[in-house]
């Protein structure tokens, strides 16, 4: 078994007891990554700082001072902020951006020993659902359907870290989620992604869509594995106002598929009508296995989960128009000169060339519902409707101690599919966005494929600061579901 | 209560003015940043990544602009809010980085105060209350620097971030002068609390200026606001010129256009800001990388602990020792000369010999020598050694002005001067008596005319004696004396 | 509510985003679309509800007011497409 083809905790292990060394696993994803061209998943290419990183494991192997993550190399999606690593967020805006500072998070795993294999592709500013908003071609996903050679998009935006992690061409990898971005990608792929709590991870370094959303995470093969990375990721940060002052739990050692006495909640209103039978089948079987697990289901009701979305789509536009605002062609990136014009001819010229279709249209909805006139009616009426979806979440937590639903409305769909439908779009993250706007723990995990041979990933929402229970909710689905082979080598 | 009215062609009009008054927050750091705020540093040399709003830098906020904020909130007796917001105020500058200002709009720290002015020092029935709306904190911009290039405009991002706290009067001030006198207080309120140094000419104070013109008690009407005035004059000249420009306007049959406007200085005119961009539409919302401002019992108690006796208060108790409204009034306004007063009052200075010494005879002393007012050589005990030899009659007012010069000159301590310089006049009356005796012997002549009438020689008398006493005599005694001779 | 041409072309002034007549034809039905989706937040009872403002339950901290950052003017520049003599330059404003 080719080292690639290991999980982290069995890379971290074998490591650890000598059965390889962290040079070894660096040149084989450093390998793999150069031979995957194919799937456009990394923007840039760090081989060197994945070797660095091994050497520094081999050393500290030999002197005892190993660290958590010690000898693994993971991808970085590129909203994360690199120091002296081409920072791009997937768009043309921030041109050859070399930042001269890290961000907390990848700061973080650096400290845990982890060495970066690179940064990978995403939709532009995180602003997508396939991948296809990139300025820098779409990812491709590893997967296929059966009998087909149509590239399948990965999802998004955390498209490039799922296409990486079900493709091994990194064992792990970050991404961030702000309706859906590491859950959506990871269900499409096969592989495991978790958001934590809003708070956990800290925001400071990471390229701003949403800010009251954005949220890191991490992608990988396992839910140890994104019990590992989480760890290593989350904590208390100053630099960040909206940073929870809280202790890191031991998720891994927490780890535990008994789930005697916990119950699961059934929403309701998740059962959307069109939803297609193998993900409600799905949605069935994971409330079984939960049950085989020790829970207890239980139905529950989310009644403004419908308007979920229509808030999301308010709230998030409005903060990335004014977040957005600070690409101007002044301090760093895009510069387009207009001849014989002065600063706001700058502006407008730099603002429509390093801006991508969708992240424009995003700007325009964000600018009109903040604008005079149509601020009370739009955002103002849409964090009230949140403040609603945030109650009935609180009154969902008195009765379970998990919610479990699909993921997606579907599986990977083929690219350019929905390219033309903004709303259908949209409708990928129905599942996904009523937990961001609750800003609580959220988790993809798979279930199975479907008749295509596309993998599917259920859904489990857990309660502000519970991210064990949603992590081992989601080791008993893993212990329970078939397990999916991923895609062999095509690229 | 004001009479100032501009004279129209139509008749009389009221003038109606409301300030917003941007003070720079005294801290070592910005409102979100730990870069510094000194002024005056090399271009871009005080700014942060989150200054620059490099991409995904958040801001923290200072505390120490927050307790400031409240601090001043406090000191005009307004009402503190327990919470606040921050919110994004959004526009395009190159001055601004993040293409928002982090502002106060929905939910200001510091609600409606009042501030209490005298229109005329002299005069305590001249006194007017002026209400505050409102007190936020927000950050400062960036500098746009044209001149350096044909086609370029410099940015300096030093002030970026730095706290401003605005103070929002309400359209209550009527002339020039009412609201010459409320900077004036607002000034002096802000430094006797520290929150604000109100440096002008640096820009730690600006003033937006609103001015309406009205019929006495008709409708406001339609304002126009001049931006970032930087001096009193300024403010006063504005509007002036605002007043007249807009009674003219109405005279003629034209409508004052809700507008904002510039000041040139050099002109002494306003002129619209022109701005072809769209009508401003700042699309405020609650930032989302904060969140509200909460503040707590313990805060808000230690913030009142802290604040100073301030003007109002100071100026009361020196008219209840005896000073005059107008001596207060200016002992009180600058807190620098209000606390070396205090010192003067505190090494034991009658009060009000004190504040006539301090107000009318210590300045001119200074600007003789050109020795600043904070020159380390004034200090308020050596004022105090001196006056107390006044009183006590050991030397007289003349010599009292006398000592400190040779003190400022030498440096030695008042006591030595009088004793080398032979200054010490006598309160004996033994020997004065003395030589009284001697000048009316000597002068039987003019003693007869005195006492036939000519009561102008009694000054006569005073000098003879003086300067038989070789000028050290205390002069209230030999009044006393003569008079008791001469009268008797 | 419906968004005109018009309205179009003033948002995307505010936006500072150049678009061509025919991009903002484009936009108007797109947008018009969403608008209307999102519009069915109409039918949520929302009386006496606060909008949310945290959604973690805590607490503004404050930094000190220490000066802990600055002094970097090489880092601050160095992305920038165009710095003279310690600025950023840009293109004038023209009235």
């Amino acid at each position: 078994m080719s080292l690639t083809d290991k999980t982290i905790a069995e890379l971290r292990d074998g490591f650890r007891a000598g059965d390889f060394s962290a040079r070894e696993i660096a040149e084989e994803f450093n390998a793999a990554v150069d031979a995957a061209d194919a799937l456009n998943a990394y923007l840039v290419k760090t081989p060197e700082l994945a070797l660095e990183a091994a050497e520094a494991a081999d050393k500290a192997r030999g002197s005892d001072s190993l660290k958590p993550l010690s000898g693994i190399p993971l991808g970085m999606k590129d909203l994360f902020a690199t120091e002296g690593v081409l920072t791009s967020a997937g768009s043309k805006m921030l041109g050859n951006f070399l930042p001269p500072y890290e961000s907390t998070v990848s700061a973080n795993l650096k400290a845990a020993g982890a060495g970066m294999l690179g940064k990978l592709n995403m939709d532009e500013f995180a602003m997508g659902s396939s991948n296809e908003t990139c300025a820098h071609g779409p990812v491709i996903s590893p997967w296929r359907r059966e009998g087909s050679n149509a590239a399948i998009t990965p999802g998004g935006s955390s498209g490039g870290s799922a296409s990486a992690v079900s493709a091994r061409i990194a064992p792990g990898a970050t991404g961030t989620d702000t309706g859906g971005s590491i859950r959506q990608p990871a269900a499409f792929t096969g592989i495991c992604g978790i958001k934590p709590t809003y708070g956990r991870c800290s925001r400071w370094g990471i390229v701003s869509f949403a800010s009251s959303l954005d949220q890191a995470g991490p992608m990988a093969r396992t839910v140890r594995d994104c019990a590992i990375m989480l760890e290593a990721m989350c904590g208390f940060d100053p630099k960040d106002s909206t940073s929870l002052d809280v202790e890191v739990p031991q998720w891994e050692a927490g780890l535990s598929s008994d789930l005697k006495g916990k119950k699961v909640g059934i929403p309701r209103e998740y059962r959307i009508d069109g939803t297609p039978g193998e993900i409600n089948a799905l949605w069935d079987q994971g409330v079984e296995w939960l049950r085989d697990a020790g829970a207890e289901p239980v139905e529950i009701s989310l009644p403004h989960s419908k308007y979920a979305l229509p808030t999301y789509y308010i709230i998030a536009p409005a903060e990335a128009s004014s977040n957005l605002a600070r690409y101007d062609g002044v301090r760093y990136g895009l510069r387009e000169v207009v001849e014989g014009g002065g600063l706001h001819d700058m502006y407008k010229a730099t603002r429509a060339e390093g801006f991508g279709d969708e992240v424009k249209r995003r700007i325009m909805i964000g600018t009109y519902v903040l604008s005079a006139g149509f601020y009370d009616a739009y955002f103002t009426k849409a964090q009230k409707v949140r403040a609603l979806i945030k109650q009935d979440f609180r009154k969902a937590f008195e009765q379970c101690d998990m919610i479990l639903t699909p993921t997606a409305p579907s599986a990977a769909f083929a690219l350019g599919e929905k390219s033309d439908d903004p709303i259908a779009m949209y409708l990928n993250d129905v599942f996904a966005v009523p937990a961001s706007l609750a800003g609580l723990p959220a988790m993809s995990v798979p279930g199975g494929v479907n008749g295509d041979g596309l993998p599917l990933g259920l859904h489990l929402i857990g309660n502000e600061l519970d991210e064990q229970t949603v992590l081992n909710a989601g080791l008993a689905i893993e212990e329970r579901a078939p397990s999916i082979e991923l895609p062999k080598k095509w690229w | 209560m004001s009479d100032y009215v501009i004279k129209g062609q139509t008749g009389d009009w009221e003038v109606v003015i409301g300030l917003e008054i941007h003070a720079q927050v005294t801290s070592n750091a910005k409102l979100f940043s730990g870069a510094a705020t000194a002024f005056g540093a090399e271009p871009n040399t005080q700014v942060s990544l989150v200054d620059a709003a490099m991409p995904g830098m958040l801001p923290v906020p200072n505390r120490e602009c927050i307790r400031q904020a409240v601090r001043t909130g406090m000191a005009i007796d307004a009402q503190i809010n327990r919470f606040s917001r921050f919110d994004r105020k959004n526009y395009f500058y190159a001055d601004l980085p993040q293409g928002y200002q982090i502002s106060q709009l929905y939910h200001p720290i510091v609600g409606e105060g009042e501030i209490t002015v005298l229109v005329d020092e002299k005069d305590e029935n001249s006194a007017k209350t002026i209400g505050v709306e409102r007190i936020h904190l927000e950050q400062d911009a960036g500098k746009l620097m044209h001149d350096q290039h044909p086609t370029m405009s410099y940015v300096d991002l030093n002030r970026c971030g730095v706290a401003l706290m605005e103070i929002v009067s309400k359209p209550d001030m009527r002339s020039p002068a009412e609201a010459g006198a409320y900077i004036r207080k607002l000034r002096s309120i802000l430094r006797y609390v520290g929150s604000c140094d109100g440096n002008m000419e640096e820009g730690s104070m600006r003033a937006d200026v609103n001015v309406s013109v009205r019929r006495p008690g008709e409708e406001f009407g339609t304002r126009t606001e001049t931006k970032n005035v930087n001096s009193v004059r300024f403010v006063q000249q504005v509007i002036e010129y605002e007043a007249k420009r807009q009674v003219a306007a109405i005279e003629a049959g034209e409508e004052v256009v809700q507008e904002t406007r510039l000041f040139n200085p050099d002109k002494g005119v306003t002129k619209p800001l022109r701005s072809k961009e769209d009508a401003h539409d700042y699309r405020y919302f609650p930032d989302p990388d904060l969140l509200p401002v909460e503040l707590e019992d313990e805060f808000l108690a230690e913030c009142r602990a802290s604040l100073p006796e301030l003007p109002d208060a100071k100026r009361k108790r020196y008219e209840d020792l005896g000073i005059s409204v107008y001596n207060a009034a200016v002992l009180t306004a600058e807190v620098e000369n209000a606390r070396w007063f205090d010192r003067l009052l505190d090494a034991g200075a009658d009060a009000v010999a004190a504040s006539n010494w301090a107000n009318s005879v210590l300045p001119g002393l200074l600007n003789a020598k050109e020795v600043a007012f904070d020159d380390p050589r004034n200090t308020p005990e050596v004022s105090a050694e001196i006056l107390a030899m006044v009183d006590k009659g050991e030397i007289s007012k003349g010599q009292a002005k006398e000592v400190f010069e040779y003190y400022l000159d030498s440096g030695d301590s008042p006591a030595k001067i009088v004793e080398d310089k032979g200054l010490k006049q006598t309160s004996d009356t033994g020997a004065i008596e003395a030589k009284v005796d001697e000048v009316l012997a000597a002068n039987a002549d003019k003693v007869q005319q005195y006492k036939d009438g000519k009561q102008a020689l009694f000054g006569f008398f005073v000098g003879q004696t003086m300067k038989a006493m070789q000028g050290k005599a205390n002069p209230q005694v030999v009044n006393q004396i003569l008079r008791a001779k001469l009268d008797e | 509510m419906s968004v005109t041409q018009e309205q179009v072309r003033h948002i995307a002034n505010l936006a500072r985003i150049e678009m061509s007549e025919e991009e903002t034809e484009r936009l108007l039905p797109e947008l018009n679309k969403i608008l209307g989706w999102v519009e069915q937040l109409g039918e949520v009872d929302t009386d006496g509800v606060e909008p949310l403002t945290a959604v973690i339950d805590q607490q503004l901290r404050f930094r000190d007011d220490e000066v802990t950052d600055g002094d970097i003017r090489d880092k601050v520049l160095e992305n920038a497409p165009d710095a003279q003599h310690g600025f950023f330059a840009v293109p004038k404003v023209i009235e």
